[in-house]
């Protein structure tokens, strides 16, 4: 059986846009996170619940989450291109920005950690059998609490992107993994960090499951020339928004009366 | 700023699969040990990824978060850099080539409100059952729920992760379950023939068995906290 191509995939993608700006211009609310199930990701599939979530009011345990702090993060962390002898090849890059909440306050003192292919679009792991170079310098792992005011700063290798198996000829975008905790566990977010510009957005069937095109927006970050370092490094600012909370910010919303 | 914010103009940052190469990354050292085998309350809380063809997910990475077997909310650091001692309440695993996953872990007794800011700590009481404290917001929360564990997972595949609940029954306790659900009111608006689904159910000394099916005919109950 023949592969599947980019073609087939990129007219399953513009028939699922196509229908989301239908629905939008008929007054549809626009769809803000990803589709659970989206065939155009093959591994998708068969792998998303198709009951309807049950909807529930978080209890006390959804209300908070595990505390993380200097005992298991360290700031040294916070640095992907310093765990190694050498200097990791590729072009050196500043990721900064604020998590916030869904009332645009900053989540502070929680826990980002992030992931990511090397320069070359190949990651540190047994399965990614990409015949790129795995580079001795560089892992591709990091952690960072967020400050007082919610912000965060990586220093770390702008990432290559990569081939993938959903069809033939696919690649992923460029991308940082990014897995976040806020003071809620109802808030927990995975997703990736993507950069501006790139021209495997419209063949991504990964970035494209967030349909509405604004909602594509809030997964790339921007070329901000007061984060780059002179002589040094280019900087990106991605800002974050986690949902909620609605009950866990009370004594916030004091002092600010 | 404020403005911004009293409008609501900040909305959620969309989720994207886990990938399948989180393995180098967010799996850590003793994260399945959400306390040490030799705890003396210590449980083995397992089971199996399944997909919506029945067969189990290698590449799903599985995390807990509940509270102590008295109820209480750990504030504690250290989940990453164990001690072997401090109960933090959380653990994070990747399933196996089978899909399996297993934490050891103890029967998380029922929330308790108060024990979050650390003022329902002190008594010592270890039934879990009311610390009816003056802390401000206890006096309106209901204990009266089944004790369960929250349940995140995370896979390649997924686009968004899912949220679910682990209830634990004891072997004799079938009927036990059926009156949670009548108490518990998240558990008495799952349809009936779901709920089973939630069930961490005793399958040896110490060991409570939680198989989570993705998709299918026993897809397990699901839940949307933004309501």
């Amino acid at each position: 059986m023949a592969e599947t191509t980019q073609a087939e995939i990129s007219a399953e993608i513009a028939a699922i846009a196509s229908e989301v700006r239908a629905a939008a211009n008929a007054g549809a609310p626009p769809e803000l996170q990803a589709r659970r199930d989206y065939a155009p990701y093959r591994s998708s599939v068969l792998r998303h619940p198709t009951h309807a979530l049950v909807k529930a009011d978080p209890e006390e345990i959804e209300r908070t989450s595990p505390a993380f702090g200097h005992t298991d993060v360290d700031l040294f962390e916070a640095d992907l291109t310093i765990q190694h002898p050498g200097e990791p090849l590729g072009e050196r890059i500043v990721v900064a920005g604020k998590v916030l909440d869904g009332e645009g306050r900053p989540v502070r003192n929680q826990l980002i950690e992030v992931w990511q292919a090397n320069a070359s679009g190949r990651y540190v792991h047994k399965r990614d059998q990409h015949p790129a170079p795995l580079d001795p310098n560089f892992t591709g792992v990091g952690r960072v609490m967020t400050g007082d005011d919610g912000s965060y700063r990586l220093i770390t290798i702008k990432p290559g992107p990569y081939p993938w198996r959903n069809h033939l000829n696919a690649w992923r975008p460029a991308h940082i993994h990014f897995s976040l905790f806020g003071s809620a566990f109802t808030q927990r977010l995975v997703t990736q960090m993507y950069f501006p510009g790139d021209p495997l957005f419209a063949l991504d069937p990964i970035y494209q499951s967030v349909v509405d095109p604004a909602a594509q927006q809030r997964m790339v970050s921007e070329y901000d020339h007061d984060l780059s370092v002179p002589e040094w490094a280019l900087g990106y600012r991605w800002n974050i928004v986690l949902t909620g909370p609605k009950s866990t910010w009370m004594e916030q919303d004091d002092d600010h009366e | 700023m404020s403005s911004s914010s009293e409008t609501g103009a900040f909305v959620q940052t969309p989720s994207q699969t886990v990938g399948p190469f989180f393995g180098y990354a967010l799996p850590y050292q003793g994260g399945a040990d959400v306390v040490d085998r030799t705890h003396p309350a210590a449980i083995r809380l397992h089971g199996r990824v399944f997909d919506g063809a029945g067969v189990g997910v290698p590449d799903a990475i599985v995390e807990v978060w509940q509270p102590d077997e008295s109820g209480v909310i750990s504030t504690e650091l250290g989940s990453f850099e164990r001690d072997g001692y401090t109960f933090t309440g959380f653990g994070r695993v990747p399933t196996t080539r089978a899909g399996d996953y297993t934490f050891t872990t103890v029967k998380p007794g029922v929330a308790v409100a108060g024990g979050v800011a650390g003022v329902a700590v002190a008594g010592g009481d270890a039934t879990g059952a009311g610390h009816p404290e003056a802390g401000a917001a206890s006096a309106a929360v209901a204990v009266a729920g089944a004790p369960y564990a929250l349940i995140t997972v995370f896979a390649r595949g997924l686009l968004h992760h899912l949220f679910t609940r682990a209830y634990f029954v004891d072997a004799d306790g079938a009927e036990s379950f059926e009156s949670f659900a009548q108490t518990d009111a998240t558990l008495s608006t799952v349809l009936a023939d779901r709920r089973a689904t939630l069930v961490a159910s005793q399958d040896g000394p110490g060991s409570y068995r939680f198989d989570i099916t993705l998709q299918g005919d026993n897809e397990t109950v699901f839940f949307d906290f933004d309501a």
